[in-house]
């Protein structure tokens, strides 16, 4: 089953709006906008979007308010919300249903306008046996993990420092990304704390932002006029909601939808030519490094050394800059996906903006694009690739 | 396990016995693995045979933060995973030492304290 979706679906169109700062407007206005923006990048009119997915933190019933706000009568939708895997597990929606004839066309969509909104919105509910202690969530279940991937694999503040030094790397080559600047690893550690061992500069920002992206099937995805990008694997999976129910807080769900969207693929870690996880927080591009495979269990922090993942290193990594330095606008897997999508364009020819000197990777022909929810809780990771991995 | 569910559930149960200045959690008869938090069901496979025993009180801190607050919000607060002497992991604060001093590893013994109002599980330095 799995195999027969295998590259059955591509992104032919995307967009952002909004990101950054968006005064005036609405979550939904942002989330329409991009909307727009991407079925006119996929040359394909409105009307003839009959599978729209997308969940916020500001939609109860996001596809439903969505579908209502574009005027639209969807045949297939979903709101599920796992967090900021969302786009990722949507994507894998999307391609079953275009796959079994349900859709044609599927958007896959989110909004926020939190920054201008008043600041980081949760979409979640007091957690039960912990709201009593006060944990600031999110900060404080990622800094409790952190905290013990420290200690089990000998890890430093400064290891964590050179996640965010590589994002800003990135993002100043992206005039897209909303932090721009030099940035020290001693400046990351000298930030003020928030939540031990977490400063600051460990933490992605509050941003507006929307993004989209369409989908069709194969057949379909040649007509358009931008090179078809195809979902080669995806795959899921959570195990806890709460911090304190994490089986293990060093190794995430991501070990086991990685090697499952890596098999659907057909393809592994090492033939990735750019690598976006969802960085949240910098302990997450350690713990994503590791269980998705590219490097082992608690020796992230050596395969990091030296800029192996910041421009002109070894491999590629959130080369948008990631949510600690281009946009996070409170889910941010959207973002995820459409750089890794963005690069196989990119390398084929096509226009996606300026960058400076390697910002867009040369002959990207697979990314993996890996979306975390919740507190290191939900997990999804697809994989996707120009016409010729197929 | 109750069989009338107008009868208080397990976290009804919890927070009654830590009304009454007790730490208590579920036990499987069966299996005899110890549960927190409280459920209907062991998690994974699904035994119903849930007693409810004393905890031990006695733990081990497996991951800790300090939150960091302006002194006049309250200040500087810990916020730690305590692995239980019986197996699960619950989180809760450890007190009686600076909340950027507790340390993974420790050893930590539990008292009925107050959190967010109301009587809560908290922990404390292990003597000895």
């Amino acid at each position: 089953m799995a195999q027969s979706l295998r590259g059955s679906a591509a992104c032919v169109g995307l967009a952002t709006a909004g990101v950054g700062e968006a005064p005036g407007r609405n979550a939904m206005e942002l989330m329409a906008e991009a909307v727009i923006g991407a079925l006119a990048d996929a040359a394909i009119p409105l009307a003839a979007v009959d599978g729209l997915f997308a969940a916020t933190a500001f939609h109860s019933m996001a596809a439903m308010s969505l579908a209502e706000h574009l005027g639209i009568r969807p045949a297939f939708s979903d709101g599920s919300n796992i967090g900021g895997a969302s786009g990722m597990a949507h994507a894998l929606l999307a391609a079953m249903a275009l796959e079994a004839g349900q859709i044609d066309v599927a958007v896959i969509a989110y909004g926020s306008n939190q920054r201008t909104a008043g600041g980081f919105r949760s979409v979640s509910e007091p957690m039960p046996f912990e709201a009593e202690y006060g944990p600031r969530n999110p900060i404080t279940a990622y800094a409790l993990a952190a905290s013990r991937y420290m200690h089990e694999f000998g890890a430093t503040r400064e290891d964590l420092a050179a996640v965010a030094v590589a994002a800003r790397a990135w993002a100043n080559l992206n005039p897209e990304a909303v932090m721009q600047g030099p940035l020290t690893v001693a400046e990351v550690t000298g930030a003020r704390m928030i939540s031990d061992p977490l400063g600051k500069l460990d933490c992605c920002l509050v941003t507006d932002g929307a993004a989209a992206f369409v989908m069709t099937r194969a057949d379909r995805a040649r007509d358009c006029p931008h090179l078809p990008v195809h979902l080669l694997g995806a795959a899921t999976e959570h195990h806890h909601r709460m911090i304190s129910a994490m089986p293990s807080l060093t190794t995430t769900a991501a070990a086991a939808s990685g090697p499952r969207a890596f098999a659907m693929a057909g393809y592994g870690p090492a033939e990735m030519d750019t690598v976006q996880v969802y960085d949240a927080f910098t302990i997450n591009t350690l713990l994503f490094l590791e269980d998705l495979g590219f490097c082992a269990k608690g020796e992230a922090k050596d395969f990091i050394g030296g800029g192996h993942i910041a421009p002109g290193g070894g491999l590629p990594v959130n080369t948008n800059g990631g949510g600690l330095s281009a946009v996070h606008p409170g889910m941010y897997g959207h973002f995820v996906t459409i750089e890794a999508i963005r690069q196989i364009r990119a390398a084929a020819g096509g226009a996606e903006g300026p960058r400076g000197e390697g910002g867009w990777i040369p002959s990207a022909r697979l990314s993996l694009a890996h979306g975390n929810g919740g507190v290191l809780a939900s997990q999804a990771t697809t994989v996707w690739g120009h016409p010729d991995t197929l | 396990m109750s069989d009338d569910t107008r009868d208080p559930g397990p976290e009804a149960r919890f927070r009654a016995y830590l009304a009454e200045g007790r730490f208590m959690i579920q036990r499987s008869a069966s299996t005899g693995m110890h549960v927190f938090y409280p459920r209907v069901a062991v998690p994974g496979s699904g035994e119903t045979d849930l007693d409810w025993v004393e905890a031990s009180g006695r733990g081990t801190v497996h991951a800790t933060t300090c939150n960091r607050r302006r002194p006049e919000q309250g200040g500087d607060y810990n916020v730690a995973l305590i692995d239980l002497a019986e197996g699960p992991r619950m989180m809760a604060r450890v007190e009686g030492i600076a909340p950027d001093a507790v340390r993974i590893g420790m050893a930590v013994e539990a008292r009925i304290g107050e959190a967010d109002g109301a009587p809560a599980v908290v922990f404390v330095p292990a003597e000895g």
